[in-house]
């Protein structure tokens, strides 16, 4: 591992910024300035809560947003050095699927119900590496292998609703391996699926990803998957990076007040100790995008808060390593430790 | 003591739709002989994969559905053979938080009027004492008086969940059953929903059902867990002997499955092959044979029974049976 993760960034994305039109003038923004990277071989985890703007990141990394009303306002997406953001669509849709695949959340809602597994997968390899069909055929059956699907030529001929939520999302893992993409966006890959299934997928994407170097970037809202999966962690909150680490520094010294109260409220086994306890609630709810407040996001729900912190959006600044945070209040704390 | 709740022997199949004019070609035997008691002021987790049955359970008990075989006792009285109309007088003891609090609320009503319908349905009180107990409840579970006026899609996931709560509370039941109540929601809110949940068991000394997939969850909440399997209990003990000495092999693998809270807690785990087995055919003796690591052929043929210690901890399984 160490070898690699000196290695190039296969992607970086700076100051990404997603925008929708509202009709109302001024459009909503709902990922504000993000930057990250991601190497060969590694898993960057993007963790956050409903519309923190996690999955609009990986829609936009693959020009995905729903149109006319999404787009990217600012930023640079760059795949190898290549800026997606200016790419024709033409282009665009050779990198699908290609040199970025993505799987999603609920992977009946991404197969085709009415064509077979095989043809499925047989077709991203055809219209990607152009061999004839055949060899997609047989291609299509080394992925079913690879992903560990028992009696994968009677599988080939299946239709997706004749396979379990766990067997589904192999599929559709398979498919986006099919072409050895150099990146893999996961969309709460495993957040359908049961805790023994999860388990089973998980492991799946970490042995394949150690065979391939695919970099993962994977999207949860489950701290837990991070800890079992991720290399480094970024955490968003209403659009915007508060605090990015390793994993291991994240879990032993989380910084933000909201990572803290995420972790802090994330019952966990063996959390409970000798009797019922009372979970730590983090007041409040997300802001809305529309209603974002002036300064920090986070304030209005932060128990630390300061007038600073209502007034004004503090930058992400590092405190050592490569751990850096967006906090007025926090950030101090490690410099005078 | 009776308990709240006394579940016995309870059975729910489904017959498979048959051809036209033919007998039905099987059954799905969501449920297949569970047992079960809750106490007053108790929590009892039910835990299990999609497709064990778990929410079956909770169906029955309600009378939402009927029950194929098997008695439900709620206070001592036996309403597993009334009518719809002879149940409506025992509803008021026990009531239901649905998971998705949205599909659960009528979007036409608005929230003073959803948590004053059971109050209405049941005569109770006066429009003005109506309108104070509401009040009183809104207040109860955090949420504003003034939010009385608010239609649901103006509220969060968290305050819908809240809302739900009001109305189960509305009636002063002594059971709620909550079906994967705080699965839908964000950390946060559910951090917020779960402690809410315990407070009022405090106050009220109210009994509760909870049918969860989420160990951590259940973990924190319950008195006392039962894992299910394919329509049957495998283990039912108190939490703490559930979660730290577990007996039965798949409950093992559940408990293995969950990801840890750390980084540094990594692991090569033991992880269950394949998938859950059809209902229709489950298989011989024990059902969790075909994924056990440590099945033998007595596994295979004979079904164990769910024989419980002197601690109140049972496990259905052959090899893991208590000493005595």
């Amino acid at each position: 591992m160490t070898g690699l993760a000196v290695s190039q960034p296969v992607l970086v994305v700076e100051g990404l910024r997603t925008e929708f039109a509202t009709g109302e003038g001024h459009p909503m923004v709902a990922v504000d300035g993000l930057s990250l990277y991601v190497r060969r071989g590694e898993t960057l985890c993007i963790v956050g809560e409903s519309g923190c703007g996690k999955s609009l990141t990986a829609l936009s990394i693959l020009r995905l947003l729903p149109r006319p009303y999404g787009r990217i306002g600012a930023g640079r997406v760059l795949l190898d050095g290549q800026d997606l953001v200016q790419v024709t669509e033409a282009e665009m849709r050779a990198v699908r699927g290609r040199a970025i695949s993505m799987i999603f959340q609920e992977p009946m809602s991404s197969l085709n119900p009415v064509i077979t597994i095989g043809r499925q997968i047989a077709e991203t390899v055809m219209v990607h590496e152009g061999l004839d069909w055949a060899d997609c055929m047989d291609r299509a059956l080394a992925m079913l292998r690879q992903v560990r699907i028992p009696e994968p030529e009677r599988r080939l001929q299946e239709y997706p609703h004749q396979l379990s939520g766990g067997m589904r999302q192999r599929v559709t893992i398979a498919m986006a391996l099919a072409c050895r993409p150099r990146l893999l966006l996961a969309d709460e890959p495993t957040t359908a699926l049961d805790v023994t299934i999860q388990a089973q997928i998980l492991d799946l994407i970490r042995d394949l990803q150690a065979k391939t170097g695919t970099a993962v970037v994977l999207i949860t809202h489950d701290l837990g998957v991070v800890a079992e999966m991720a290399e480094r962690v970024l955490v968003m909150y209403a659009g915007t990076k508060v605090e990015e680490a390793g994993v291991e520094e994240l879990f032993d010294n989380p910084t933000h007040p909201y990572t803290r109260g995420l972790m802090a409220a994330m019952p966990h086994l063996g959390g409970a100790g000798g009797g019922r306890r009372r979970l730590h609630e983090i007041e409040g709810v997300v802001p809305s995008l529309m209603a974002r407040p002036a300064g920090c996001a986070f304030a209005p729900r932060c128990e630390l808060a300061t007038e600073r912190c209502r007034r004004e959006a503090p930058p992400l600044v590092g405190i050592g390593g490569t751990h850096s945070v967006a906090c007025w209040v926090t950030a101090g704390e490690g410099v005078l430790a | 003591m009776t308990p709240v709740l006394d579940v016995a022997g309870l059975v729910k199949h489904y017959p498979l739709s048959a051809a036209w004019f033919g007998r039905a070609r099987g059954q799905v035997r969501a449920v297949d002989g569970v047992s079960f008691a809750i106490g007053e002021g108790e929590t009892l987790g039910l835990v299990g994969e999609s497709g064990c049955g778990k929410s079956t359970v909770g169906k029955a008990v309600l009378k939402l559905i009927e029950p194929s075989a098997g008695s439900i006792r709620l206070n001592g009285e036996d309403i597993t053979a009334l009518k719809p109309a002879a149940m409506v007088a025992h509803r008021r003891r026990m009531q239901v938080i649905f998971q998705d609090p949205y599909s659960s609320l009528n979007p036409r009503m608005t929230a003073g009027n959803i948590v004053a319908e059971p109050l209405i349905n049941f005569g109770i009180g006066n429009r003005a004492e109506q309108q104070e107990r509401v009040a009183a409840l809104f207040g109860r579970v955090g949420l504003r008086p003034d939010q009385r006026d608010n239609y649901p899609h103006e509220f969060s996931g968290g305050q819908r969940q809240r809302l739900g709560i009001a109305r189960a509370l509305a009636l002063g039941p002594s059971l709620i059953i909550g079906d994967e109540p705080v699965s839908a929601l964000d950390v946060s809110v559910q951090a917020q929903v779960i402690n809410l949940m315990m407070d009022l068991q405090e106050e009220y000394r109210l009994s509760y059902l909870f049918i969860a997939h989420d160990l951590g969850v259940v973990e924190h909440i319950s008195h006392r867990v039962a894992v299910m399997y394919l329509g049957k209990i495998v283990e039912v003990a108190p939490r703490a002997a559930l979660f730290e000495a577990p007996r039965h092999p798949y409950t093992e693998a559940l408990l293995a499955a969950v990801p840890v809270s750390h980084p540094r807690q990594r692991r090569r785990r033991l992880v269950l092959k394949g998938d859950v087995p059809s209902p229709i055919n489950p298989p011989s003796g024990c059902r969790f044979h075909t994924r056990c690591p440590i099945a033998v052929e007595r596994c295979r043929s004979e079904e164990p029974l769910l024989v419980a210690d002197t601690d109140g901890h049972a496990a259905a399984c052959h090899l893991r049976e208590p000493a005595r």
